[in-house]
């Protein structure tokens, strides 16, 4: 009688080696609609000497192979590198303006023509993105950080402070965005973008929050938190260690695709008169400055607005893809 | 015969290179009859029942060979509203989790009733009243007061009662049912099954029975074909299988659960993964995880050897079926 | 008799149905664990079985104190636990775990397999100096059963029986005394579950763990355990051996239950009498008044609607196999479970082949 096998005995270690993607990737198999979740976060066989992967490796590895991320990556690394450094392929001054040359067409060394003061709308456009970029960037981290924080400990904890800050946020959710910022930001006589980007944080935050305390509620539910919990871990390490990584990744998406809409708020804002101010260059001053000689000079409209379009566009095509490299069932 | 599967091949594009989900089955069920396919997780099992049933996703799935004979017709070949038709009224599939297989926020005698709405054209009046017969026959009590009701206040026997209604409503000749029972408890699972097997008999369907159990298998079917790694491993008359296995994954199995009437003793259990369906060992694939392997098993597929019968009544895929089943 | 080394009384748990958002009041409750008992010696294995909802997996939370019970104690070691908190919370914990059914998501996917079984030393720092904690880790792997080298991995590169392996791990790592098991096999495939039933026997004689294993299935129970309670709707119907309750049930719910097991043998087709209960489990928030199974139970009378039965041995039974606690007005022996003997065993395991083909 040959001896059972024991699954167990030292040197047989190899028997139960990690198989790469073996058991995840068969159970999907097994069922065909879970197969498109698990093509998007089944590692495949590990390579030579099997290197760990974590999940946000996985998630760079497809972002890398992802066109879409590729070209609107290489946009916005363009735009961000013009919003610091003008000067690299602007070499006028776009508050230099030449009244004789109003509304001319492109001229050599002017290739956008000129607006109605006179001013380069080539240089006028590349300054643009500064200002663009930095309401941007500044409302999103402005926005993420208050909603994600004070979502996610409402989420988290849950009880009256949940009750009350998800009250809060209808209320802001409540008001309209053009009616605001018309009332708010016409009382305002600073001609930076603080007051700007402190209106959208404050009209941003809402969102964020809601989708991050949806995303901290379903994480701390997962079997690995109250294995933490039984372990004796405190509510800190829970929700640092456990809760928040697991519940980031949707408001990184959310946060990337709102960067494109706040741009697009802010050239709205301007456009009506109450967000950024002269002497600050703004695609969205420049168009308003433009819509009403659309007849006489459509250059003057059409190089800011395609600038705005394409930069809008572009960021929210990144939180498309990042989308689809951290969460797979989104699709 | 009912149907007839040959030498089926199903693939799967995935990231990390093509998927042999199913690789060359062959099996059948005549009317009447209860075939079991026996499998675990990414054996294979339920692709080959979804490619019958034509609900596979394609892509990623891609029916890359064989043939799929129902009543001596290959679906395969079949114009797709064709097919269609064929799906509607001859076959049925039950599903494990009859939660999600349901419409939630139509009444259950609305979902019931549709189907004879659309297939056969009823008035809405009398296709309800044909809705309430058919929960009757699957003994819901108080059937004409429930059909007024949303899935979700059913318990999950009674779902799986009302799934299986709606398998039976066109009176179809096969119905595959996939882990019918998984989901429920154990007292449950019995009522079911065994309302399963009388509808059955008394209507004289096919029943592909897809399972991982091998208990439930043992109450119900006349034969059973094992499946691992997309292959048939072995294929027996359910008495014969279960008394000496020909092939020494079905004997790991059997080994390997706890019986009721046995304690003690330390569990046989077979050693290593199953495993990774984009890249499958060479030879047999059961060969890392055999303890009978050979150089062999190492380097040729074994074919389907016949252990009993002309034409083979008994096949097992192993190339010592003969030492296994000498014991 | 061994010492006993978990005590449990009068368990409850009931969550408060509310109605109303800024005002709430409650309308009811939901009994999920309603005046469970039960002891665990040291070394001991106590299966606890019953269909979902009957409150076993409410049960094995209270026990690792992450549910509060509205009522009733928990002693470790006749300390009851139940009220305890902050640093004493803290110290109980590190001697009662638990390992969790579903291998996928009890593992963070953020964390190497490293850090996952590395951080209960960093929660309890006093359990390892730091510098040894790798070393610690990397022995623990080894005793589950797993390669060593594999720390850096993530828990998404393992299947399943591997992840509960590690899920395994990380519950011995503070060296517990107890470990509760809430159907830690039941999500794996079966040619696996073996490896890891076989893997929880070994461990427990090699650390001297008691368990509480909780599980629907009453084969791998029977496997496992050596006392068994059955559970139903938030109470214990039955409890006694092994022996005693496959071999000698007396309650009638035991009796549906085990015969409901589908044997693996086509053979006990034919001469198996089995007792297929009517109807579905009632609903905990609403229980049925006197004996909770009545509704499904074949035996049921009139006193069954009006007088709670008692957990006790029953007086018909004063001695003998069958003399163990059982909530039956009308405890009676039924045989449903075939002898050992009565079905012809299992095919041997394959093994090598000699004489090299």
């Amino acid at each position: 009688m040959p001896e059972p096998y024991d699954p167990l005995q030292p040197g047989d270690k190899e028997a139960i080696a990690p198989t790469g993607a073996g058991g995840p990737m068969d159970l999907a198999i097994e069922e065909a609609e879970s197969l498109e979740k698990t093509l998007g976060d089944a590692p495949g066989p590990s390579g030579p000497g099997g290197k760990a992967r974590s999940l946000w490796s996985d998630a760079w590895h497809q972002l890398r192979r992802n066109p879409v991320f590729v070209v609107s990556a290489l946009l916005i690394a363009f735009l961000v590198v013009i919003a610091i450094w003008p000067q690299l392929i602007a070499s006028g001054d776009p508050l230099k303006c030449d009244l004789s040359k109003s509304q001319e067409g492109s001229a050599p060394g002017h290739p956008f023509g000129y607006d109605t003061q006179g001013c380069d709308v080539y240089t006028r456009t590349v300054y643009g993105a500064r200002a663009s970029i930095t309401v941007g960037v500044c409302a999103t981290l402005g926005a993420a950080l208050l909603g994600s924080l004070l979502g996610g400990l409402a989420g988290f904890f849950g009880g009256w402070g949940d009750a009350t800050l998800s009250r809060v946020a209808d209320i802001f959710f409540g008001i309209p965005v053009i009616l605001g910022g018309l009332v708010f930001l016409s009382v305002v006589t600073s001609t930076t973008v603080w007051p700007v980007v402190g209106f959208i944080v404050l009209l941003g935050w809402p969102q964020i929050a809601r989708i991050a305390r949806g995303s901290v509620i379903t994480a701390k539910q997962n079997d690995y938190v109250q294995a933490a919990r039984a372990l004796g871990a405190g509510n800190t390490r829970l929700l640092l260690r456990h809760v928040a990584p697991n519940a980031v990744a949707p408001v990184i998406v959310v946060a990337t695709i709102a960067l494109g809409t706040y741009i697009a708020l802010e050239a709205t804002l301007s456009f009506l008169g109450v967000g950024l101010r002269p002497p600050t260059v703004s695609w969205g001053i420049d168009i308003s400055n433009a819509a009403s000689q659309i007849r006489n000079a459509p250059h003057m409209l059409l190089w800011p607005a395609g600038a705005l379009s394409i930069t809008v566009l572009a960021f929210i095509m990144l939180g498309d893809a990042v989308r689809d490299a951290l969460d797979p069932k989104l699709r | 015969m009912l149907l007839e599967v040959r030498d089926l091949h199903v693939e799967f594009r995935t990231r990390d290179g093509v998927a042999k989900a199913v690789n060359g089955v062959n099996y059948s069920v005549d009317e009447g009859e209860t075939l079991a396919v026996l499998g675990e997780s990414g054996s294979g099992k339920s692709v080959t029942a979804q490619a019958v049933m034509g609900i596979l996703d394609v892509p990623p799935g891609r029916i890359a060979g064989g043939e799929i004979l129902f009543k001596g017709r290959d679906l395969l070949r079949m114009k797709e509203d064709e097919r269609r038709r064929v799906r509607g009224a001859h076959m049925a599939m039950i599903f494990q989790d009859a939660l999600s297989a349901l419409n939630p926020v139509l009444t259950v005698g609305a979902q019931l009733g549709e189907m004879f709405e659309v297939h056969r054209g009823m008035s809405r009046k009398d296709s309800r009243a044909r809705a309430v017969e058919l929960m009757d026959r699957v003994r819901i009590p108080a059937a004409r007061q429930r059909a007024g009701d949303y899935p979700h206040q059913f318990s999950g026997g009674m779902r799986q009662r009302i799934m299986i209604a709606m398998a039976l409503a066109l009176e179809p000749s096969l119905i595959i049912a996939d882990e019918p029972t998984t989901a429920l408890d154990v007292t449950v699972q019995a009522q079911v099954m065994d309302l399963l097997a009388e509808l059955q008999r008394e209507l004289n369907m096919g029943l592909i029975l897809i399972t991982h159990d091998l208990g439930v298998v043992a109450d119900v079917a006349d034969k059973i074909a094992v499946m691992y790694a997309g292959r048939i491993v072995e294929a027996a008359p359910v008495h014969e299988l279960y008394r000496a296995p020909a092939h020494p994954y079905t004997r790991g199995l059997l080994d390997s659960i706890p019986r009721l009437d046995q304690m003690g003793q330390e569990l046989y259990a077979i050693k290593g993964l199953p495993p990774n369906l984009t890249a499958i060992p060479p030879g047999c694939a059961f060969n890392p995880r055999c303890p009978m392997a050979q150089a062999i098993c190492r380097t040729d597929v074994p074919p389907l050897y016949s252990v009993t019968g002309t034409p083979a009544r008994r096949t097992s895929a192993c190339h010592f079926w003969k030492e296994c089943l000498g014991g | 008799m061994a010492e006993q080394i978990l005590e449990v009384r009068d368990l409850v748990k009931h969550y408060p149905l509310t109605q109303g958002i800024l005002f709430k009041k409650q309308i009811g409750a939901v009994k999920a664990v309603d005046g469970v008992s039960f002891g665990l010696a040291r070394g001991e294995t106590l299966g606890i079985v019953g269909e979902s909802g009957c409150g076993k997996s409410t049960v094995a939370r209270m026990l690792v104190n992450l549910e509060r019970p509205t009522a009733g104690a928990i002693s470790y070691k006749g300390e009851d636990i139940t009220r305890l908190s902050g640093r004493a919370l803290k110290a109980v914990r590190r001697n009662i775990q638990m390992v969790f059914q579903d291998p996928y998501t009890s593992l963070n996917p953020r964390m190497t397999v490293g850090d996952i079984i590395g951080e209960p030393f960093e929660i309890h720092p006093e359990a390892a100096p730091k510098g040894d904690r790798r070393r610690k880790v990397q022995e623990l792997l080894d005793v589950v059963g797993l390669n060593p080298e594999y720390v850096n991995r993530y828990p998404h590169q393992f299947s399943g029986g591997q992840r509960q392996r590690i899920g395994i791990a990380r519950g011995l790592a503070l060296r517990p005394e107890v470990i509760v098991a809430d159907e830690p096999v039941s999500a794996l495939d079966v040619s696996v579950q073996a490896q890891v039933v076989n893997l929880l026997e070994r461990l427990q004689d090699e650390f001297d763990l008691s368990y509480v294993f909780i599980a629907h299935d009453l084969s791998i129970v029977r496997h496992i355990s050596d006392r068994i309670g059955v559970m139903y709707l938030g109470r214990v119907v039955e409890t006694g051996t092994d022996a005693e309750i496959y071999d000698h049930p007396t309650h009638p719910y035991t009796q549906a239950l085990l015969s409901a097991v589908p044997v693996p043998d086509p053979q006990a087709r034919a001469h198996r009498e089995r007792i297929i209960l009517t109807g579905d489990v009632p609903s905990p928030a609403n229980p049925p008044s006197g004996c909770r199974f009545r509704t499904r139970c074949w035996k049921a009378r009139q006193r069954c609607a009006d007088e709670v039965p008692l957990l006790a041995v029953p007086q018909a039974f004063p001695e003998g196999p069958a003399a163990h606690p059982s909530a039956c007005h009308f405890a009676a022996e039924k045989h449903v479970v075939p002898a050992e003997g009565e079905l012809p065993p299992p095919p041997p395991p394959p093994g090598p082949l000699h004489g090299g083909q």
